[in-house]
């Protein structure tokens, strides 16, 4: 969290070009401009614009008319906002207690070491980003990986490979 | 609307889809259509069936064939066999473990033959996408009485007479719920569905919300007119996009329908219910942080009394229910308090449904009586556990829940006993672990992830749970003290008792009771320096046996840290001072060989001679 916080809004953050402020006025629009629906219209630029930018939330806090302070309260506390850019690629390992006992651990560190990077962090040239999430219901599949919003169940460091190298060649 | 003599089923559910569900489904268009059957046969896409371990799954109605794990080249032959030929297709059936012979009928297997289904009730039966067929099932009659027949009074009565109890995890009695919120003078009053279902290993609400949405819909309609609400909000996690979805189509279904809205069948009653997404926070399950979250503010819980039921949502009387309780609802009202409390047991009626995952043969979602013994769950309905392991421990509750070891296995399952035996109810997530799973490593597991999700807003959690999880560490990595159990206790204690909400009452729990129930693993892991399920990395070594090594060179291709060496054909070596123990050569040692194994305690030491595990591992 400090880590993030440390990002926030600096003097002088360029302003969003227009059409990105078209599109966080299009969002708060769509909500009828109520504050309550902070959450959903973060969530919606995020979607939109796959991280969110200093800027991103300055706009976000103008068009609602609320203070900067509270849209950063909430964009820090939630995890599913990132407020740094993530990679063109997602992969994301469950980390559900029925992955953790199937070996869901060794699947997150193995792809640790083949991406180079820790768990949610974003390599140097934002190609890749890894996440781990809480659970994501599919117990059944354990241990899951999810690439791209591909499920891959069941998996096994062999099958790790063959996902990554199929995803390292289409990068490059 | 045309009728068709023979309904394919497929499963549609998270787990289906993800092992290529709609891949199947449009095969099956395709070969019907090829065939010339489709004005005979239609394929419809349902969803979850619950035995998610065997998907993608087809059932033939009326035929009651389970079909499993299907793919999509399996599909010409299907449709040739059994839907031209009428020989159902006896290889893509379900054969149980042990067992030789192919069981056919849905109904014949053992996974489904000890279900008993009100919850679920139209799980595999119907689209839940189609507002028709939920009520073709007798769907909104159960509204169309409450709304047009029965007082507020008469519903609270109803739904108190049942003994249904919140079905999200302390189990408080629904209808005195409901009463006291509709005793509130104050309006408005709001309805909440609270679909943010965090526990890691429970998804029945997610496969409630995607299977049967109108459950949950109708379920609100009803308690809206009892409390005299005229808004509602369902309140869905953010990981589950396919519920989102479907639920979103669900309202705008009943909404053209005239079942939400204003004056709802005519009768002058008007309620309306809206989505709010989950932003990734598992302190919003807790009811008054949920309510934080839907007025736009961290997800922060909040003292308690006053009860949402009395100031909730912006401070206005609340009623805020569990997918599951919700989804209860209508069936109670369609078929009265008294066939509902006839189910269950003195304290706990109805049923409940359970996720089965983790080390078991039949993962999925169970709906079963309450009172059944955790022994028929386990072993009946989940086949037992895989590989011919033994069972050891069944997590219940999620990380508010306990681990009940094999000598409870006999435990009749009601809110009162889980808790007396140390677990909870909680969402209903049971993990069922063997003996290669280790306690400590489940405890530190939990506490890891509880510190992690505690919001922060009291000190006793955020940093009673830290120092636990500090200490559990310490114990994994074989450097604990016996005065570090002493410890573990008393901060147990004092963050039980000193949190602010239940994330933090409950915390402690599954620390407790692996202490109480698998304590000698405790202090194998301080005394021995050993970890007897061979899981803690600082604790065990890896171990080539050269008399059965075959020198395949399996291990060493596949390990990522090069710690293996060996020529072809000559025994392979594991150099301890490399090694990090992730398991990649244990894991690919071929079944038949099994060269590779795992030491712990004086022998483990012995081998790695000292050398120190590497940094990163």
């Amino acid at each position: 969290m400090a880590q993030k916080n440390q990002k926030t809004a600096p003097p002088g953050i360029a302003p969003l070009a227009d059409d990105e402020g078209a599109v966080v006025r299009g969002v708060v629009e769509k909500y009828g401009g109520r504050k309550r629906a902070v959450i959903q219209i973060l969530q919606d630029l995020q979607e939109r614009f796959r991280w969110l930018a200093p800027e991103t939330l300055e706009a976000a806090a103008r068009e609602l008319d609320v203070p900067l302070a509270h849209v950063y309260s909430v964009a820090t506390f939630y995890k599913s906002f990132s407020l740094e850019p993530r990679g063109r690629h997602l992969c994301t390992v469950c980390m559900g207690t029925a992955c953790h006992v199937r070996g869901g651990v060794a699947i997150l560190e193995h792809f640790e070491r083949k991406l180079g990077i820790r768990a949610g962090e974003t390599s140097p040239g934002r190609e890749y980003t890894l996440e781990r999430v809480n659970c994501l219901g599919a117990c059944a599949l354990a241990p899951l990986a999810i690439v791209d919003g591909r499920y891959h169940g069941q998996m096994t460091e062999t099958k790790a490979n063959q996902v990554l190298e199929a995803l390292i060649g289409s990068s490059e | 609307m045309p009728t068709y003599r023979t309904h394919l089923l497929v499963c549609a559910g998270t787990g289906c889809v993800s092992c290529g569900a709609f891949a199947v489904k449009d095969a099956l268009d395709k070969e019907v259509a090829r065939r010339g059957l489709q004005n005979e046969v239609l394929v419809i896409a349902t969803g979850c069936n619950g035995f998610c371990e065997r998907g993608p799954i087809l059932m033939v109605h009326p035929d009651g064939i389970f079909y499993q794990r299907l793919a999509v080249a399996d599909v010409p032959h299907l449709v040739e066999e059994h839907l031209l030929k009428g020989r159902p297709v006896r290889k893509l059936m379900y054969v149980p473990p042990a067992a030789e012979a192919p069981v056919p009928k849905m109904a014949d297997i053992e996974f489904f033959k000890h279900q008993r289904l009100i919850v679920l009730r139209n799980r595999g039966r119907i689209d839940p996408e189609k507002i028709e067929e939920y009520i073709a099932y007798d769907g909104y009659e159960a509204a169309a009485k409450a709304l047009a027949n029965m007082t507020p009074e008469e519903i609270s009565a109803e739904v108190s007479a049942s003994g249904l109890r919140g079905r999200g995890g302390a189990g408080f009695p629904t209808g005195r719920k409901w009463d006291l919120c509709r005793r509130q003078p104050s309006a408005p009053k709001y309805l909440i569905c609270n679909g943010d279902e965090g526990d890691p290993g429970a998804f029945m609400d997610r496969s409630v919300l995607e299977a049967d949405p109108h459950a949950v819909l109708e379920g609100m309609i009803i308690g809206a007119k009892a409390i005299g609400a005229a808004k509602g909000f369902i309140y869905i996690r953010d990981e589950y996009p396919l519920a989102v979805s479907r639920v979103g189509i669900a309202l705008r279904q009943a909404r053209e329908m005239g079942l939400l809205g204003k004056d709802i069948l005519g009768t002058g009653f008007d309620f309306d219910l809206e989505i709010v997404r989950g932003a990734g926070a598992f302190v919003s399950g807790e009811e008054t942080a949920l309510i934080a979250s839907i007025e736009g503010q961290r997800a922060y819980p909040r003292q308690r009394p006053p009860y949402p039921a009395q100031r909730g949502l912006w401070g206005q009387p609340t009623v805020i229910n569990n997918v599951e309780t919700w989804a209860n609802i209508p069936s109670i009202i369609r078929r009265g308090a008294a066939w509902f409390s006839s189910l269950g047991t003195e304290t706990s009626k109805g049923t409940k449904i359970f996720s089965l995952v983790g080390k078991i043969n039949n993962t999925g979602l169970v709906e079963v009586p309450m009172g059944i013994r955790l022994r028929d769950i386990i072993f009946a309905i989940g086949g037992g556990i895989p590989k011919g392991r033994d069972f050891k421990a069944v997590q219940i509750g999620g990380p508010s829940g306990g681990c009940i070891p094999k000598e409870l296995l006999d435990l009749p399952i009601d809110y009162e006993s889980l808790t007396k035996a140390g677990a909870m109810m909680g969402s209903g997530g049971m993990i069922v672990m063997d003996e290669d799973t280790c306690m400590v490593d489940i405890a530190l597991y939990f506490l890891r992830f509880t510190q992690e999700e505690s919001c922060g807003k009291c000190a006793p959690c955020r940093i009673g749970t830290r120092q636990m999880a500090d200490i559990l560490a310490r114990i994994a990595a074989g450097e604990g003290s016996l005065d570090d159990l002493r410890k573990l206790e008393e901060l147990a204690m004092t963050v039980k008792q000193g949190s602010l909400c239940g994330l933090g009452q409950t915390a402690p729990n599954p620390v407790l009771s692996t202490l109480r129930n698998f304590r000698d693993e405790y202090l194998a892991h301080i005394v021995d320096r050993a970890c007897p399920a061979h899981v803690c990395k600082n604790l065990i070594a890896f171990f080539i046996e050269p008399e059965k090594c075959v020198g395949c060179l399996l291990c060493l291709k596949n390990c990522p840290a090069n710690a293996v060496s060996g020529e072809r054909k000559k025994v392979h070596v594991i150099d301890q001072a490399a090694c990090i123990k992730c398991g990649a050569c244990f894991n690919v040692c071929p079944v038949k060989v099994q060269a590779v194994a795992k030491y712990t305690g004086e022998k483990g030491r012995a081998l790695r001679g000292g050398a120190p595990v590497p940094k990163d591992a």
